[in-house]
């Protein structure tokens, strides 16, 4: 039997071209990861500087929606629109009309009246982003939706391995834990694809998803010939009680959790945070000099500056345009 | 067992059509006259007796198409489909009869509410309306419904589709109880343990994108479960919506071995595979979800060969808000009865995947067979159930509006071939392009 054309691509009617948003890692090429990282390496330079201010966004709006809760993501979003001197507005879940039952589109398009540029959008659900990209005119950047992408957490974890390992091509990365929730390992997993980075999925069998298409094991000692091990937070939150993905967390931290012990000296770790201490990563670990915790989060920074900027300006960033804004 | 809404005899002659009925043997240009209704004459030339001459040259003409897995959404949700919306979309698709599933609001489980959906079928049903009682009270899965009064009353069939009969113990009962009716159970085969929290096949894509699995297991399980209840208990059991090859497997080795069970599928899980859901589009969820190629091709095996003998569209209309929402807040479903035949004759017929006959009869008497219904034919005497197709000319999905309340169609936009003509059901013209 031979296949038959599938309909698919062709689901929906032409619309006006599309713009320009960041939904899925899946939707870059390799060019366009390396124009990210160099343009979040101009940024960096910038703020080394005494002023730590750009006019480049001035008179944009970046709209922050957030539907689920977060730390690093939100506050480096923010900063990062602060920094380009665009005006932001912030709205979450708790506290807005979605307390009152408004739906996602009712929502985007309300604050779509405002003509926000950008719409940034953490959500629980998967495909939010696409659903706020086809409601409104704004570009839309994904901030992590439900399990499916987190896409400038994997921009700013290849940001941290370069300028830490001087390097991608050819590194090995290990990820460890909780793959089957983790928006972040699958973000990664096709990152780490457009580079040249080979990854291994270590982790209990349940929460190392069928059909994935990478190396996986259950055996933790696979760390070993990693250059780098990328922990996993377990995601107790997206665990429904009863699903016994693993029996207990002391027996997951007993066969998987990374300690100093498991680790070759001069062998990296990064995690995505927030950590749970003492249960996928020891404090020893996190603590270490060997640890790019930090580094991950300054590197959210300079990546999401990057990431807002290309949206909107639809190019390369290269030093003359950089200073051509800067004039203006 | 089947209600339509008062409508004239059709007083017509169609002329130059190709007549095909694959069950009766009958492929020829002939020229057909009905008469009040009902066929009176087949031949080389008939009289027009000052009858209506519909010219039919280049066109098909078959027997019109029976679908036994339909959502009216009557009662309680009227703003998605309503009795008189969906059979007119029937029409619109050619088909003269279809079932319609118990799982409204409140559930159809017991007489007087099927009384009542009788009553508004005759005043309403554009073509003939068969019913299908619930299996448990409220589809709840706890205790059997009134079988003999809700069959008396004239209930085609039991069946708690929506749900599973989450207890073997309690479908044994049922089907040891529905004996007495002599009316089939059709189940939804789905284990819920396994099928929790699950929105996409458990496969590659749903791996990739992140979603929970519904595995294909979760429907076979199933499957093998009702199917040894059912030669254990001798009833009769039709399989809903089969979408794994597992299924299919387990289906065809009973079948074989004498259980008298049946199966269908729908025109999207023949056409479509999980790779569809790339697209996040709320309008390619449905439960059981979309498969993988080899699960496509076993279905495709299975209705060539007959393991699969019913084409069921499972329309499942939904309203706009409910579903332009991220892919995971949708609910499950989508509708098909404006493009059933267009979507498997393009996408099957066509590219030489399967015979137009085998797709007729599929479409009509297949269905009919299972649920022992008015078989549709080209034969004198016979009261007119007829489609008239015209596999020329093509059309695009949307661009006029559906008859149906919904337009939570798969197909939205893209172009298909075969267009529905002319349907006679029940004897009336319902529907004419």
């Amino acid at each position: 039997v031979t296949s038959i054309r599938l309909v698919k691509g062709d689901l929906r009617p032409p619309g006006p071209p599309p713009k320009r948003h960041l939904l899925s890692v899946a939707d870059l090429t390799r060019d366009d990861v390396e124009r990210l990282l160099g343009t979040a390496r101009t940024f960096a330079a910038s703020l080394e500087r005494h002023v730590k201010k750009l006019p480049t966004l001035k008179g944009h709006l970046i709209l922050n929606l957030f539907y689920e809760s977060s730390t690093r993501t939100s506050s480096s979003f923010e900063l990062a629109a602060k920094r380009l001197s665009a005006d932001t507005l912030t709205v979450k879940s708790a506290g807005s009309s979605v307390d009152k039952g408004e739906s996602l589109r009712d929502t985007a398009l309300t604050l779509g009246a405002y003509d926000p540029d950008v719409i940034v959008i953490r959500h629980p659900q998967i495909g939010a982003p696409q659903l706020v990209a086809r409601a409104t005119d704004a570009h839309v950047v994904n901030a992590g939706d439900g399990k499916h992408q987190h896409p400038t957490q994997a921009l700013l974890d290849l940001y941290a391995l370069r300028e830490e390992l001087g390097r991608l091509e050819g590194l090995h990365v290990a990820i460890v834990g909780d793959v089957l929730h983790s928006r972040v390992a699958r973000s990664l997993l096709q990152a780490f694809a457009l580079v040249g980075i080979r990854a291994t999925l270590v982790g209990p069998p349940a929460l190392l998803p069928r059909e994935l298409p990478a190396e996986t094991t259950v055996d933790i000692e696979a760390i070993r010939d990693a250059d780098v091990v990328y922990v996993l937070r377990m995601q107790n939150e997206r665990m429904e009680a009863g699903a016994n993905f693993v029996p207990t967390l002391r027996e997951y931290t007993a066969r998987w959790g990374i300690t100093p012990e498991r680790l070759r000296p001069g062998q990296k770790v990064m995690h995505p945070g927030p950590m749970n201490r003492g249960v996928e990563i020891d404090p020893r670990v996190a603590d270490s000099p060997d640890s790019l915790i930090t580094q991950e989060v300054r590197s959210g920074l300079v990546v999401r500056m990057a990431v807002l900027y290309d949206v909107l300006t639809g190019g390369p960033v290269g030093v003359q345009a950089l200073a051509a804004a800067e004039v203006a | 067992m089947l209600w339509q809404k008062e409508l004239a005899g059709a007083d017509v002659v169609v002329r130059g059509a190709r007549v095909l009925d694959p069950v009766e043997g009958v492929d020829a240009v002939l020229e057909v006259r009905i008469d009040g209704g009902k066929i009176a004459e087949v031949a080389e030339a008939v009289d027009a007796n000052e009858h209506r001459v519909i010219d039919a040259q280049g066109l098909v003409l078959a027997p019109a198409f029976v679908d036994p897995h339909v959502h009216l959404r009557t009662p309680g949700r009227e703003d998605e489909e309503t009795v008189a919306s969906g059979t007119a979309a029937a029409a619109a698709g050619g088909y003269c009869a279809i079932l319609a599933m118990p799982n409204t609001e409140p559930v159809l489980d017991s007489p007087p509410l099927l009384g009542s959906l009788v009553e508004t079928a005759r005043r309403e049903a554009e073509v003939q309306v068969g019913f299908l009682a619930a299996i448990t009270q409220g589809q709840r899965g706890e205790e059997l419904t009134e079988m003999g009064e809700l069959a008396d009353t004239g209930a085609v069939a039991f069946s708690d589709d929506g749900v599973p009969v989450a207890s073997a113990g309690l479908m044994r009962r049922a089907l040891q109880y529905a004996s007495i009716t002599d009316r089939p159970l059709a189940l939804h085969c789905e284990e819920p343990s396994l099928s929790r929290g699950g929105h996409v096949h458990e496969g590659r894509v749903a791996a990739e994108l992140g979603f929970a699995g519904y595995p294909s297991v979760a429907e076979s399980v199933a499957v093998e479960r009702d199917l040894a209840l059912s030669r254990y208990e001798g009833g009769r059991v039709h399989v809903l919506h089969l979408s794994a090859a597992e299924s299919v497997d387990a289906l065809r080795r009973a079948r074989e071995t004498g259980v008298m069970a049946s199966g269908e599928a729908t025109p999207h899980h023949l056409v479509l595979t999980d790779d569809a859901v790339r697209s996040l589009d709320p309008n390619v969820k449905m439960n059981p979800p979309l498969r993988a190629e080899r699960d496509r091709l076993a279905l495709l095996e299975a209705l060539r060969d007959g393991t699969i003998e019913a084409v069921a569209t499972d329309h499942a209309p939904h309203a706009v808000h409910e579903k332009e929402v991220p892919f995971e807040a949708a609910p499950f479903g989508v509708t098909g009865l404006e493009t059933a035949f267009a979507a498997l004759y393009t996408h099957l017929v066509k590219p030489g995947l399967l015979p137009l006959e085998t797709l007729l009869e599929r479409m009509s008497a297949g269905p009919a067979r299972i649920f022992g219904l008015e078989r549709p034919r080209v034969a004198v005497g016979a009261r007119a159930n007829l489609v008239l197709l015209d596999l020329e000319r093509d059309w695009k999905v949307g661009e006029r509006p559906f008859r149906s309340r919904s337009a939570n169609s798969w197909l939205l936009g893209s172009t298909l071939s075969g267009t529905v003509r002319l349907t006679l059901a029940g004897g009336a013209v319902v529907h004419e392009s």
